[in-house]
């Protein structure tokens, strides 16, 4: 009974220690936080993003760091958890003392965590939440990647003007924003440009049996399919069109990104093409050197997730190294100023939204690989 | 067990720190995240510890309560403040009042869900209503993805209201309600027919009605803590309502012992705090923790506490035993 008792007490003593432990001081050495899930079923997401931060803080600190001051990264785990992000944040900033914010991946993460950013005046960049709703949290939220509709745009002036397409057919996800987003967009754009959507059908993530809806699709005979969804079952897509005979090319967004779509498509999806924030056989010189030193310390290419991070920490680095005093507020000022910077993801200006306007590029699947087509400009 | 002088205390307590401590602070999120887990694992011991059934689809009622709570808040708050004046009101009097409102929706809501999903634990057992409880849970998830009003897959954003008073007080009140239960008559009938159902109903206990009374009470309380932690986070996404948030809740009630209240408590507690105190450890953090799980189980299989409870009699009668010790 006495262990027990002792123990309980223990274990309380031993947890708030835990929690009390090393409470907020800034130090002299800037510190910026990292949220991402590391662990859990989005994890791999967070270790590439993490690995373009990480690489280039090692750059700018081999550079002379922040006027001289290495910059430092702290980072934490958040699972991939809405809540759990909320929770990281507010620990880097209330007891880490971080200067800056770098995260999260998914959006939800992001949405969730932004309020106490914007709360606590912290600037936050977030590398590739494309939801349009993250950066309406506040002035201090911030992002270097396109939001959604902006691919539906993309990929209807490709359809339009590089494919001379004149019909199109929509397969979307209606139980995914990201696929909404894009869908939409794409619906209200390429009859702008002189298309029509002959037929538009639905699937859910999760469907296994697309047979129904190609077979509707097939019947209007379309130029171009447009099937914004995830790889997973935009390659059970691929094989069963190529099953039912259709052969006009697919075309997708950044939701395609994935090594293991080509595996399971087999050649379903040869020729096809999508959309992508950055392509990494670029000949332009700073892609090809990014390219060549993530290539060279994580043994494989990296993909846009990890340009991505690799961008949001170049372009806070920046930030900070024109703001008078290191501290958030004109940190803050700063990554607002940020025009026309070349970035690996295209050359990157925030505007007054507090997003990037950039490029996207467009992708083509040929034969194991994917090879740059073309870069359509943002709408002016 | 709580009386007048005791629930003052609680009380005054519970408005100091409102008063006094930055609820938005690190260290007073974790603590408010781990009164969350304390509500859900205490209400379901309930159905899985005092009852004796297996229910794995608690994330369900807490996904039914938060989003009844919140949608309460965000649609009807200007038709509460133009109806019933609130807009006249001070602030923090506005805020509780449609706080209040919204836990009591919640706790409603998740009632009826309880009592829906209690009907067919009469005819199933075991494996196979554990089964039907997961369906139940996952259904819910699904249902929110797909209601665009409450922004389906990209989440729901709310005006939020943190109050450590009344996230406190609803904590205290849950785990009293259910220390309390423990030893009435309905308690004890829980605990009868989770020992055995034939002996219990020859005795005279009408089992359908009990049952479905632990579901109906698990539910609400865990309705309730869903509507409070609406307004705690301000953003709810249906993908937090998961299977696995039900297994954590789960895993709180085994780790503290299947029917102690306060195992579910102390559990609760350190199954929060545990994974915020480890971030030490950086990527190792979820290996530890998921290590610290198994250790426990195998030297403790009956869990942190058995079935025993803590109480202040016994406490004092112990401290009479040894000659003093706690004052």
């Amino acid at each position: 009974m006495h262990i027990r008792r002792h123990g309980a007490a223990l274990l309380c003593a031993a947890i708030a220690a835990g929690l009390l432990a090393g409470c907020a001081k800034r130090s002299s050495e800037p510190l910026v936080g990292v949220f991402m899930p590391l662990t859990g079923p989005t994890a791999d997401f967070g270790l590439t993003t993490r690995d373009g931060i990480q690489l280039a803080v090692d750059e700018i600190n081999a550079a002379g760091g922040i006027n001289g001051k290495p910059m430092k990264l702290v980072i934490e785990d958040d699972r991939g958890i809405p809540a759990e992000a909320r929770t990281a944040v507010t620990k880097l900033v209330d007891q880490s003392g971080v200067v800056a914010l770098l995260g999260d991946v998914a959006s939800s993460n992001s949405l969730a965590a932004a309020p106490v950013a914007q709360m606590r005046k912290i600037p936050m960049i977030s590398p590739s939440s494309t939801n349009p709703e993250v950066t309406r949290a506040g002035d201090n939220i911030f992002r270097v990647c396109f939001i959604d509709p902006f691919q539906g745009y993309v990929m209807a002036r490709f359809a339009a003007e590089h494919l001379n397409a004149k019909t199109a057919a929509v397969l979307w996800d209606n139980g995914s924003d990201y696929s909404t987003g894009l869908a939409e967009v794409f619906k209200e754009e390429f009859p702008k440009m002189g298309g029509k959507i002959v037929c538009d059908v639905v699937f859910r993530a999760g469907d296994i049996d697309f047979s129904s809806q190609l077979t509707k699709i097939r019947a209007t005979n379309p130029d171009v399919i447009y099937v914004p969804g995830y790889y997973t079952e935009v390659a059970l897509i691929g094989r069963k069109a190529r099953e039912l005979g259709i052969t006009v090319p697919m075309m997708g967004g950044d939701g395609w990104t994935s090594a293991s779509l080509i595996e399971r498509a087999g050649n379903s999806l040869e020729g096809c093409y999508h959309s992508d924030h950055y392509s990494a056989d670029s000949d332009e010189p700073h892609v090809r050197k990014f390219v060549q030193s993530f290539t060279k310390r994580y043994g494989h290419a990296p993909n846009s997730l990890a340009a991505l991070g690799y961008d949001a920490a170049w372009i806070l680095a920046e930030a900070m190294r024109r703001s008078e005093d290191l501290e958030p507020a004109s940190i803050r000022k700063q990554i607002a100023q940020t025009k026309d910077y070349p970035a690996v993801t295209g050359k990157i200006t925030i505007n007054p939204e507090r997003n990037a306007e950039k490029s996207a590029v467009v992708l083509q699947i040929r034969g194991k690989a994917v090879h740059y087509v073309t870069t359509i400009e943002p709408r002016k | 067990m709580l009386r007048g002088g005791k629930a003052l205390l609680v009380l005054g307590l519970l408005l100091l720190l409102q008063l006094t401590v930055d609820p938005n602070h690190y260290v007073s999120r974790v603590l408010l995240l781990s009164c969350f887990s304390v509500m859900l694992a205490v209400s379901l011991n309930i159905i899985n510890g005092y009852a004796g059934q297996f229910s794995i689809g608690h994330a369900g009622f807490y996904a039914v309560g938060a989003y009844t709570g919140a949608s309460l808040s965000h649609f009807g708050r200007e038709w509460m403040e133009a109806s019933l004046g609130l807009a006249s009101f001070p602030a923090w009097l506005a805020d509780s009042a449609v706080l209040l409102a919204a836990v009591v929706a919640g706790s409603v809501a998740a009632a009826v869900a309880g009592f829906i999903v209690g009907l067919p634990s009469l005819r199933l057992r075991g494996d196979y209503l554990a089964i039907a409880t997961l369906g139940f849970g996952e259904l819910i998830r699904v249902i929110f993805i797909n209601i665009d009003r409450v922004g389906g897959a990209r989440g729901f954003s709310i005006a939020p209201i943190n109050s450590i008073f009344w996230i406190g007080l609803f904590t205290v009140g849950i785990v009293w309600l259910s220390r309390n239960l423990l030893n009435s008559r309905q308690g004890r009938a829980l605990q009868a027919l989770r020992d055995d159902e034939t002996a219990a109903s020859v005795l005279g206990i009408n089992i359908t009605s009990y049952k479905v009374m632990a579901f109906v009470l698990s539910a609400a309380m865990a309705g309730c803590a869903g509507a409070l932690y609406a307004h705690f986070d301000g953003y709810l996404q249906p993908d937090s309502f998961n299977f696995i948030r039900s297994i954590e809740i789960i895993i709180m009630v085994v780790l503290g012992g299947l029917g102690s209240t306060t195992g579910a408590v102390i559990a609760a507690v350190v199954l929060t705090v545990l994974p915020e105190t480890l971030r030490e450890f950086a990527d190792y953090r979820m290996v530890i923790y998921s290590a610290l799980l198994v250790i426990c189980m195998l030297v403790r299989p009956q869990g942190l506490l058995g079935t025993s409870e803590f109480s202040w009699a016994s406490l004092r009668s112990r401290g009479k035993e040894t000659g003093g010790g706690l004052a």
